[in-house]
């Protein structure tokens, strides 16, 4: 019997040998919350009477939404967090300042074949590295903290193959956005995307956390990239080991497959207000834009800098431009190639480790009518602030050309 | 469970930022989330809501894991969801908090805004106008935890239960 790359893990998990559309339960490896579901998740604990962590070392808890303290209930929010902390000796605590939660735990703390659960959609991106992870609600998370397990219904594994090598510019968003434009956003609904890199040099981990981060807009239950050379230098590089990997046994089932050949995507945006309403940059060129976000969970890497810095240097933006690395590493390796000076120098302002704009929280909110360009990951009406305001979704290329143009416009405008 | 409600029909992809807007987020309280329900469409949505059945299209509660989504809905006085199909987390949240939900690939096509219609939800079957729409039904401990009146309750049940 073969097994795809969810089955080995989910049986792995569950102690037994899983198939689709089974409902199991599972121990969960790293069970995470932030700022903004975790004070929720920590209210729900209290309410069930039953105010414990099953393990310690398994928790991790990172601020980024309300970082730092729009006002004086996000500043309550994050005081209270800090009690549970204090009172429970979390050890795995990130306070303000530290990095948004699943670029931390993409640093730090995920491992291929892990099982991931945190409080938070965006959850998906860890499937880069080839684990299984589900966002889910503060009460699920409640329990998972408190029991070490919760239940999953198998998803049916949906193959994905990626051929060849990018164009110039083209990134994981525009991979992410390609698989968006085929198969829209209701298609993999219950299903698990697993993606094999044939290259896998030609597709490196922020791209693939890109991808995966964008999972959760495509609504599958999960999605993972299959762990090859890039996962291992990756653990390598940032926890100094070499991990075990899984993969998919060779004939492993799939319901389908799909090929996307990498040099025939093109630059791509999501147009307002679907995240499936995909077209080519060149469809919409020249639009007038008010502001300009770079950063997120989505694209807030350092490959995403060195993108942005590449097209800005020694240029002005005439847009508002908001610049927001992911995570504190992230910031300090992008000052140290020099892209957070060509980032200020061309006029953005820049912070790093919050998720404010892209909630429409706080740092850079949208106005009625106004038009942004962002590299986060939703364009839904009124999700960056106003629900009159008009969100397109792009790579970084798009987002630092058009910043400099004032309209939407791709590298070669600018270059 | 038997559930009798007037039907409000909503679209495909009803997202969780339409729901509750993310600034609404810092609190958990019911009765404040309820107020706010859909105010970025239709500020007036709360005050219709009350024993109202919602019934839509494709991936309902698409987006963010926030729970509160799910609590205000609830809140605000809807019986149930019926949809063509749930995003994953949201479908959890409703189920973790009582809410029941259910998946219904042909209803939208069967049902009209204001009609009167009743829902089975252990048999998964919904009755309008003397015509029965087949729905995928809620069993095991998805059901136990409806029951109990969510996730809290059940899991406070099972605690009373081992003592």
């Amino acid at each position: 019997m073969t097994q795809t790359l969810t089955e080995k893990i989910l049986s792995r998990a569950s102690g037994k040998v899983v198939a689709p559309g089974e409902v199991v339960e599972i121990k969960v490896d790293i069970v995470a919350f932030h700022d903004l579901t975790g004070y929720h998740v920590i209210e729900v604990m209290e309410k069930t009477n039953m105010l414990k962590i099953h393990n310690i070392d398994s928790l991790v808890i990172a601020f980024d939404h309300l970082v730092p303290p729009p006002d004086v209930r996000s500043a309550e929010i994050h005081q209270f967090i800090r009690n549970f902390v204090k009172n429970f000796k979390v050890k795995n605590f990130h306070d303000v300042g530290y990095g948004i939660l699943h670029q931390v735990l993409l640093e730090s703390y995920v491992l291929p074949g892990h099982v991931v659960v945190a409080a938070d959609s965006h959850t998906s991106t860890l499937g880069a590295l080839g684990a299984f992870s589900q966002g889910m609600g503060a009460s699920d998370v409640a329990a998972i903290v408190i029991t070490g397990k919760t239940w999953v219904t198998v998803p049916q594994p949906f193959k994905i193959k990626l051929s060849g090598k990018p164009r110039d510019w083209v990134t994981g968003k525009d991979i992410a956005l390609e698989i968006l434009r085929v198969f829209k956003a209701d298609y993999f609904n219950g299903m698990a995307i697993e993606i094999f890199v044939e290259n896998p040099s030609s597709f490196p981990m922020d791209y693939r956390a890109t991808v995966a981060n964008m999972g959760i807009e495509m609504n599958s239950d999960t999605i993972m990239f299959i762990p090859d050379v890039v996962t291992v230098n990756h653990v390598k590089n940032t926890r100094g080991f070499e991990p075990k990997i899984i993969t998919p046994d060779n004939n492993a089932k799939y319901i389908d497959e799909y090929t996307i050949e990498l040099d025939k995507v093109d630059l791509l945006v999501s147009a307002p207000h679907s995240v499936d309403n995909v077209k080519s940059v060149r469809e919409v060129s020249g639009t007038d834009v008010d502001y300009v976000f770079i950063g997120s969970c989505t694209n807030g890497r350092l490959s995403d800098f060195e993108i942005a810095a590449k097209i800005l240097k020694g240029r002005k933006v005439k847009t508002r431009c908001i610049a927001i690395p992911a995570s504190w590493s992230v910031f300090k390796k992008a000052m140290e190639f020099g892209y957070i000076q060509t980032l200020v120098e061309a006029g953005c302002i820049v912070t790093y480790g919050t998720c404010g704009p892209c909630i429409g929280g706080h740092f850079g909110i949208a106005a009625p009518n106004e038009v942004v360009v962002t590299t986060s990951n939703r364009n839904f009406v009124g999700r960056m602030g106003s629900p009159h305001a008009k969100i397109y979704l792009s790579g970084p290329a798009i987002a630092a050309a058009t910043a400099v143009i004032g309209k939407i416009a791709e590298p070669g405008d600018v270059i | 469970m038997i559930i009798e409600g007037h039907v409000i029909k909503l679209g495909d992809k009803i997202d969780t930022d339409i729901i509750i807007p993310a600034k609404h987020l810092k609190y958990t309280n019911p009765e404040y989330l309820a107020q706010h329900i859909f105010e970025s469409i239709d500020p007036e949505f709360h005050k219709k809501a009350k024993g109202a059945i919602i019934v839509a299209g494709k991936v309902f509660g698409m987006g963010s894991s926030r729970e509160q989504a799910a609590i205000a809905i609830k809140a605000a006085g809807v019986k149930a969801i019926l949809a063509e199909s749930f995003a994953r987390i949201f479908y959890r949240n409703a189920i973790n908090n009582g809410l029941p939900v259910m998946i219904c690939p042909e209803i939208t096509k069967e049902v009209n805004e204001g009609d009167i219609i009743v829902v089975n939800i252990e048999e998964g079957k919904v009755l309008v106008r003397n015509k029965v729409i087949n729905c995928k039904g809620i069993t095991g401990m998805a059901l136990d935890i409806l029951k109990a009146g969510g996730l809290i309750e059940y899991l406070k049940n099972l605690k009373s239960n081992k003592e």
